[in-house]
């Protein structure tokens, strides 16, 4: 069946570039145009914070697709272009420039923008952001060896850019509000492992401490605390979350809670407009309550269920939550849901890696984290995916002990 | 024309899992399938330069640890988004309890 009027993507990030390849892949042959805001293809973030910094990958290795294959594929772009309004009614789209487009289908895979401290002096040059390429690009240079750093919340993206900085030999102190690191989304543990491995690395980290003002003649010479204390520096990074980019859908009147609300198909308040990415609020598999989740794994996902979304068929978005976060020489993975479970069984692992287990009150799997050296948890996280999915009791004595085999677990072959 | 290297012993790995090997500023991983047969692949997934060694072997299958790209470890063969470059393989013998793997001369 073919349509006149096209798929129109609007956002060119992770989830919206998924999108777009997924739709061909899926067989998809109508009109398809990928409407993006920034001048680049497609991307994913994760080298941002990391490889990008340290320069030890291009930033071209992080494009998802070639120019040639959206090209090949009839997936048209325009880069660089944004959108100012959606008429849900009359399924069209007014751009920037006045230009109107009809849509047969719509996907909004907007994102979000990283939210900057409302504080005196933020607008002073080198209080940087890190959400884009470009970000990163202007970021990049100032993290010179001897450059004093500050890094404005110790969440992941602070985090990950204060051990690329400190490995670029850079002075590098965090100033975190809460008391501890990364609480939103880390148990306490894995928040004392990060504390730990950041100042046996020579981060300076201070939890509870709150910013008064950016200080600075043009541009930023210094923090100051809310205590009086000022802290020199030639370069800030603010990392305290984002905004998800929700107001042409709330202009157009689709319903949006903490981001675009979607059901379980994707599918938007609006029959003919989906959501995906940052921005999509949907409805957890597990309790049915509405999240948002900004990783990797989500865009991805995402990306590709939509594409089937678009196309009719009616499965519900399923994927299980998973993210990591690579910091120095280590690295920690969070699959499931922790909330809500009943029990916590630690794992102790070599060299300091430590496994969590959430259980159910029914010693069913509901969520796990690890944390070690490298990716040495990789796998481990990876059967707890499995052993999640597989809805089986497990028993806490054989999660608890380092010689007692995922794997087995998951085959059914109990080893207690 | 080509050389062998022995990667490991036999028993250095276990079945249905994988070793890293590096040599000569390379690095490769060796796989023990359930059925007992060895291979060898390139020692880092095609989408970003990540140890595959670290990843989970199940049956003839091994995900990266990080992007859950999945190859086929026998042919290399990449098994969809977002990996989309097979892995190089290596022809593989078992002799004296070793394990040896053919690379191309410099």
């Amino acid at each position: 069946m073919s349509h006149p009027a096209p798929i129109i993507i609007v956002g060119a990030g992770h989830a919206g570039g998924r999108a777009a390849l997924a739709l061909r892949e899926q067989g998809y042959a109508g009109h398809l145009l990928l409407i993006g805001d920034e001048p680049h293809l497609p991307y994913e973030r994760p080298a941002l914070s990391k490889q990008l910094l340290l320069d030890s990958q291009p930033a071209d290795a992080c494009h998802i697709g070639s120019a040639e294959q959206y090209q090949a594929q009839a997936i048209e772009r325009l880069a660089g272009v944004r959108v100012a309004a959606i008429q849900p009614q009359a399924r069209r789209i007014r751009l920037h420039d006045g230009r109107e487009l009809d849509y047969h289908r719509l996907l909004l895979a907007t994102g979000g923008r990283a939210r900057h401290a409302s504080l005196p002096g933020a607008d002073l040059a080198g209080v940087q952001l890190l959400r884009t390429l470009d970000d990163a690009a202007a970021l990049q240079p100032r993290l010179q060896a001897g450059q004093r750093l500050l890094v404005v919340g110790g969440g992941f993206i602070g985090l990950e850019v204060a051990a690329s900085a400190r490995q670029l030999g850079c002075a590098v102190t965090v100033l975190e509000a809460g008391d501890r690191l990364a609480a939103r989304a880390l148990p306490p543990l894995i928040s004392e492992k990060l504390l730990a491995l950041h100042r046996a690395r020579g981060v300076e980290v201070r939890l509870g401490c709150q910013i008064a003002a950016f200080r600075g003649d043009g541009s930023v010479s210094a923090v100051a605390l809310a205590d009086g204390e000022l802290l020199a520096c030639d370069t800030v990074l603010v990392g305290i979350g984002i905004q998800p980019n929700t107001e042409l859908a709330a202009a157009a009147g689709l319903a949006v809670g903490n981001g675009i609300r979607v059901d379980a198909r994707l599918r938007t308040s609006d029959a003919h407009i989906y959501a995906v990415g940052d921005v999509c609020e949907f409805p957890c598999p597990v309790s049915g309550q509405p999240q948002r989740l900004e990783t990797w794994r989500n865009a991805e996902e995402q990306g590709r269920h939509v594409a089937r979304s678009l196309l009719g068929a009616d499965d519900a978005y399923a994927a299980l939550p998973w993210f990591w976060s690579d910091q120095f020489d280590h690295s920690l993975q969070l699959a499931g849901q922790l909330q809500a479970a009943a029990n916590c069984v630690t794992r102790a692992l070599p060299d300091d890696g430590v496994l969590l287990f959430y259980l159910d009150a029914a010693e069913r799997l509901q969520g796990a984290c690890g944390w070690g050296a490298g990716n040495s948890i990789a796998r481990d996280i990876k059967l707890a995916e499995m052993l999640i999915r597989s809805g089986k009791a497990l028993p806490a004595a054989a999660l608890a002990d380092p010689a007692s085999s995922l794997k087995s677990l998951l085959k059914g072959v109990t080893s207690v | 024309m080509s050389h062998w290297i022995a990667a490991c012993d036999v028993d250095d790995i276990e079945q249905e899992d994988v070793l890293r090997f590096d040599h000569a500023g390379r690095t490769y991983a060796i796989y023990r399938a359930p059925d007992d047969q060895f291979y060898a692949t390139a020692g880092t997934c095609t989408h970003e330069k990540v140890h595959l060694a670290d990843g989970l072997v199940m049956d003839h299958i091994i995900e990266c640890p990080k992007h859950n790209g999945r190859f086929d470890y026998r042919s290399g063969k990449a098994l969809g988004a977002p990996v989309c470059v097979n892995l190089q393989t290596y022809p593989v013998k078992l002799e004296g309890g070793r394990v040896w793997i053919a690379l191309a001369d410099a």
